[in-house]
């Protein structure tokens, strides 16, 4: 594929490296979170890591969809399916996977009977809706920036269709929010962002400024491809060595300082920040995700099925919230690699490709056990 | 690999154009401009020894 190869190319990428490295300065360290699961992945399936010097760490960011939705906010969903034989309940596919109480996941519901379908775009549920009139149709929508302009467009699709029998179960939450959580939270020393590729793609650079100029940490917005990640970590290098703080963007062949704005404009139409909501690992955060506008009420179906929101502790053992919060890095965790695999995921961080454990585990772990 | 996407997310987007695929929907348009400009400060790193950034 054009554009993506060229970001891939093994030879430049040790260009890039040796030109990271000489900049580097020998006389201290260097602790950069990439916020995105995406980055985290790129990081771990291309061995960037492994291109770094010793004194440039990467500490993974809580910027994974499935990883950061709490254990209750799943329960949401896994009751209304075992509950209601007419309702059918779609969700992007590594959703299903992550374990909720009662020893369940969505996938389990459904080996029970429940009506559980895997869908790979938000269209897809819609379409579902309008073959089966006869079923309650319920998207169990998550994650970023990324995947909520798709949420409001079929929102608004169902509206002016009068599609009665469609609803969203809405879990959107924002990337801002929880990069000032973890700043306020102050518990692991951080010398910038590498922020994230496609969530810039919608909001555009503007948003990270507060991080610059506010909290005085550099961001850099990169690319997916593990070139667009070395580059990004070089120039966060360049700004720490320089004393400066600023928002800098590596993907311009991508992102803008505004952002997509036909998209920004179609999810307030559509949605609402929420008060306040809860993040696995990061607690409640005021202002961190969205709702569903009352003039959508009909579609949504916390208040169409009556759903209340349940807090409920993690497994005592997973590290997951820590591991999300950058405290600790996945071998850290007792569970990691014996009881919780990506096979048999105890926390969410092993369910998605993108989180900081099943990275790891899929990649990270072979590096560790030669160093062993 | 084929896949229809959708493109109501973005504007002004042509047959030809390069856009960056997220769950289904176009998010952006790739600016090719920008992509071979990227590639070659790239290419420039191997060249220039750090502007004068190493001790």
């Amino acid at each position: 594929v054009k554009y993506v190869e060229e970001f891939r190319d093994g030879a430049l990428a040790g260009v890039l490296a040796a030109a990271l490295a000489r900049e580097a300065d020998p006389a201290r360290d260097y602790a950069f979170m990439e916020f995105c699961g995406g980055h985290t992945h790129a990081i771990s399936r291309y061995g960037v890591a492994d291109l770094l010097p010793a004194k440039v760490r990467m500490v993974h960011g809580p910027g994974c969809p499935v990883c950061v939705l709490p254990i209750g906010r799943i329960d949401m969903a896994i009751r209304l399916a075992l509950t209601r034989p007419d309702v059918t309940l779609a969700s992007y596919g590594d959703c299903l996977r992550v374990p909720a109480s009662d020893g369940l996941s969505l996938l389990k519901a459904k080996a029970r009977g429940a009506d559980v379908r895997m869908v790979y775009s938000a269209a897809d549920v819609l379409a579902l809706a309008r073959q089966r009139p006869d079923r309650e149709v319920v998207f169990f929508a998550i994650g970023f920036e990324t995947t909520t302009p798709p949420t409001a467009l079929v929102l608004r699709q169902a509206r002016a269709e009068g599609l009665a029998n469609f609803s969203v179960l809405c879990n959107h939450v924002l990337t801002p929010a929880a990069m000032a959580a973890i700043l306020d939270a102050g518990q692991t020393r951080l010398d910038g962002f590498v922020g994230p590729a496609h969530v810039s793609t919608v909001i555009g650079s503007r948003p990270y400024e507060v991080f610059a100029e506010v909290y005085g940490k550099p961001v850099v917005i990169a690319g997916f491809e593990p070139l667009d990640v070395i580059q990004a970590i070089r120039m966060l290098i360049r700004q720490v060595n320089e004393g400066r703080a600023a928002v800098e963007n590596e993907f311009t062949r991508a992102v803008t300082r505004d952002g997509n704005a036909r998209a920004q404009a179609l999810v307030s139409e559509v949605l609402e920040r929420r008060a306040s909501f809860e993040w696995r690992g990061l607690g409640s955060i005021p202002d961190s995700a969205l709702g569903i506008r009352r003039e959508f009420a009909a579609w949504d179906a916390e208040v169409k099925f009556g759903l209340g929101y349940r807090p409920v502790p993690d497994h005592k053992a997973c590290e997951c919230g820590a591991i999300l919060r950058g405290v600790k890095s996945p071998t850290e965790c007792k569970l990691f690699g014996t009881v919780c695999t990506p096979d048999n995921p105890v926390g969410s961080c092993m369910v998605s490709s993108e989180g900081a454990c099943a990275a790891h585990y899929n990649y990270g772990r072979f590096r560790d056990s030669v160093a062993a | 690999v084929r896949k229809e996407i959708s493109l109501a997310l973005v504007e002004g987007a042509r047959v030809g154009d390069y856009v960056i695929v997220h769950v289904g929907y176009a998010l952006s348009l790739l600016d090719v401009n920008e992509a071979e400009r990227t590639l070659a400060l790239f290419a420039a790193a191997g060249m220039a020894p750090a502007d004068g950034a190493t001790p």
